[in-house]
């Protein structure tokens, strides 16, 4: 119930092999496993995949229960697009299920299966990414990887800054959030009923104090980073350097083998 | 006499069923009676914030019943409401609440809230002001241009407009300087004097609540090791310890002297008291004649 409990890019610290992975190949991973999701036309093919994240999950070790809570913001869209794809995808022959307006044909039956595992298993990889790297990681492992950009002149240091502050600040702004909430409840507020106009006239009292102190936390954040020298990226050092170690070519060639396999299976043509 | 707040083998899991699980509260049984003045003490992390946020039906509890004036406050919707009305809860740092234009506004938000008419709200606003020392030209004022001992006093003020039966203040004299803090408890003791409410604090001060309290609820790891009246409390002055809390000074000088082999009471938490123990065991000593001896 509780906001907090919105795991979207919470960390579950651990020391499991695929916490140490280098960010940077987790980053590449997670495209070659995206990508492959994308290739992916038979059961052979998304059966590979499920085969691949669930082994994921096992080895990262934080529990299928974690993985299946970062689908309860985009269950409803799962849901419609299962409907609309079993609905209005067009068959030959003749429909399993006509009724009235309805016809339901066995290619449809087919494609929202696979669209629904399409998007679960994207999402499930995705939430996998963030629940095994910290945060700071994964920004660092950004810059290294957009590093190219540089040479065309974008700020690639500012924006990765920008993002690890923001996913930084995330966590604090929710409980903050949840905190004023609960003090302005006990005042009586009411933010779950009434009509549109008046749930939104009652956050008032929750997005002022919020403003007020996420501009203070600003401030404070930039003094304290002033105080300690900070003048972008030009010439900085780092103190955890990314390396890359044999583990890290093993998951890259894996990951490649991947793509490789699932195309493969398209060529079988199963099912 | 009935409690006026109770909790009935209250529990709370947090983030459960992930790897952040963790169990806040276990069956606490806890109980406020009308009219009294109850302090809750615990080190940071024991389950003090948890617990009070049940009272007044903020978070529900995992399992167990909250039950205030007798009823189930999860029993209905409205239920709940009433109760919210019925039990003021004042959090930790309430001055990040305001949100209002003026500090009269603030102020009466609560009672707005409660659906009362704008004569009952004006008089509510005034009488709470007075309460924590507000002079009436700080009403017009905003907020935001108050200092920060002011700024919590408006927002206590908030809630006591409310009138709420019981009223609950977690660590309302948190981070304020030594002038700050009398005036904080003061006026939550003309509250608790004139209105005859229950009173609930929560504090990590020791000396601060046994000068205050009539009552003493310890609470270590989510559990009430100890319930009772200060001096009872004190009296484990080695357990206090080992959670990491301490006893009054006072106390500790007598634990001391009792170690020492003086044959005083190491109950004592006041200088009053303390006056009155070592008369007694000087008297004492006077009487059995070659006893003691540190005094
Ligand atoms: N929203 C939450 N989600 C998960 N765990 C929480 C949450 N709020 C509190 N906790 C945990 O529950 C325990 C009790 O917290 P609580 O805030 O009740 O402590 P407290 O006694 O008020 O401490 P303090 O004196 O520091 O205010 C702590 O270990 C805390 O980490
Ligand atoms: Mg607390």
């Amino acid at each position: 119930m509780a906001l907090k409990d919105i795991t979207l890019g919470q960390y579950f610290p651990g020391k499991t092999l695929l916490h140490r992975l280098d960010p940077r190949t987790k980053i590449l991973l997670l495209v070659f496993y995206i990508v492959a999701l994308f290739m992916a036309k038979n059961a052979l093919g998304y059966g590979l995949l499920a085969l691949t994240l669930v082994g994921a999950v096992l080895v990262s070790r934080v529990g299928f229960k974690a993985v299946l809570r970062g689908m309860k913001p985009v269950f409803f869209i799962v849901v419609f697009t299962a409907v609309l794809n079993l609905l209005y995808t067009p068959g030959q022959g003749e429909p399993l299920i006509a009724f009235w307006v309805i016809k339901i044909y066995w290619e449809g039956i087919r494609t929202a299966f696979f669209m629904v595992l399409r998007i679960m298993l994207l999402i499930s990889c995705t939430f996998l990414l963030t629940y095994t790297t910290s945060p700071i990681l994964l920004t660092d492992a950004l810059e290294d990887l957009l590093g190219l950009l540089k040479k065309l002149r974008l700020p690639v240091h500012e924006l990765a800054m920008m993002m690890s502050i923001a996913l930084r600040f995330i966590p604090t702004l929710i409980e903050e959030t949840d905190k004023i909430m609960s003090a302005q409840k006990a005042r009586g507020a009411d933010f779950e009923t009434g009509n549109l106009l008046h749930r939104a006239q009652a956050l008032i009292p929750l997005l002022v104090p919020l403003f007020i102190s996420a501009f203070r936390r600003a401030d404070e954040l930039a003094v304290a980073m002033e105080c300690r020298c900070y003048h972008g990226g030009e010439g900085r050092t780092r103190m955890r350097q990314l390396k890359y170690a044999g583990r890290d070519y093993i998951a890259l060639l894996l990951g490649l083998a991947l793509c490789v396999a699932v195309w493969c299976s398209n060529l079988l043509g199963v099912f | 006499m009935t409690p006026i707040l109770q909790t009935e083998k209250l529990s709370h899991v947090y983030s459960a069923g992930t790897p952040f699980e963790h169990r806040a509260l276990v069956d606490v049984d806890l109980c406020a009676y009308p009219g009294e003045y109850l302090g809750i003490i615990g080190h940071t992390g024991s389950g003090k914030s948890t617990l009070i946020q049940h009272l007044n039906g903020l978070l529900k509890p995992t399992s167990g019943r909250v039950l205030v004036e007798g009823k189930d406050i999860w029993a209905s919707k409205e239920a709940t409401r009433q109760a919210r009305f019925r039990v003021g809860l004042v959090f930790q740092y309430p001055e990040y609440q305001l949100f209002e234009e003026t500090v009269y506004k603030d102020i009466s938000f609560g009672p707005k809230n409660m659906g009362l008419d704008e004569a009952e709200i004006d008089r509510r606003v005034r009488e709470s002001a007075a309460f924590v020392g507000l002079p009436d030209s700080v009403l017009e004022q905003s907020p935001f241009e108050l200092s920060g001992g002011q700024k919590r006093r408006v927002a206590i003020a908030g809630v006591i407009a409310m009138e709420p039966a019981v009223l609950i203040l977690d660590e309302p004299t948190a981070g304020l300087d030594p002038v700050g803090v009398e005036q904080i408890l003061s006026n939550i003791h003309d509250y608790h004097t004139a209105k005859n409410a229950t009173i609930i604090v929560v504090s990590h001060s020791m000396e601060e609540m046994a000068r205050t309290a009539h009552r003493l609820v310890v609470i270590n790891d989510g559990r009430i090791p100890f319930d009772g009246a200060p001096r009872e409390v004190f009296a484990h002055g080695e357990e206090l310890e080992s959670m990491g809390l301490g006893v009054p000074r006072m106390t500790r000088v007598f634990h001391r002297l009792k170690a020492l082999g003086a044959g005083v009471d190491p109950s004592v938490y006041t200088v009053a008291q303390a006056k009155e123990a070592i008369l007694a065991a000087l008297k004492a000593k006077g009487t059995s004649s070659d006893e003691g001896g540190a005094v």
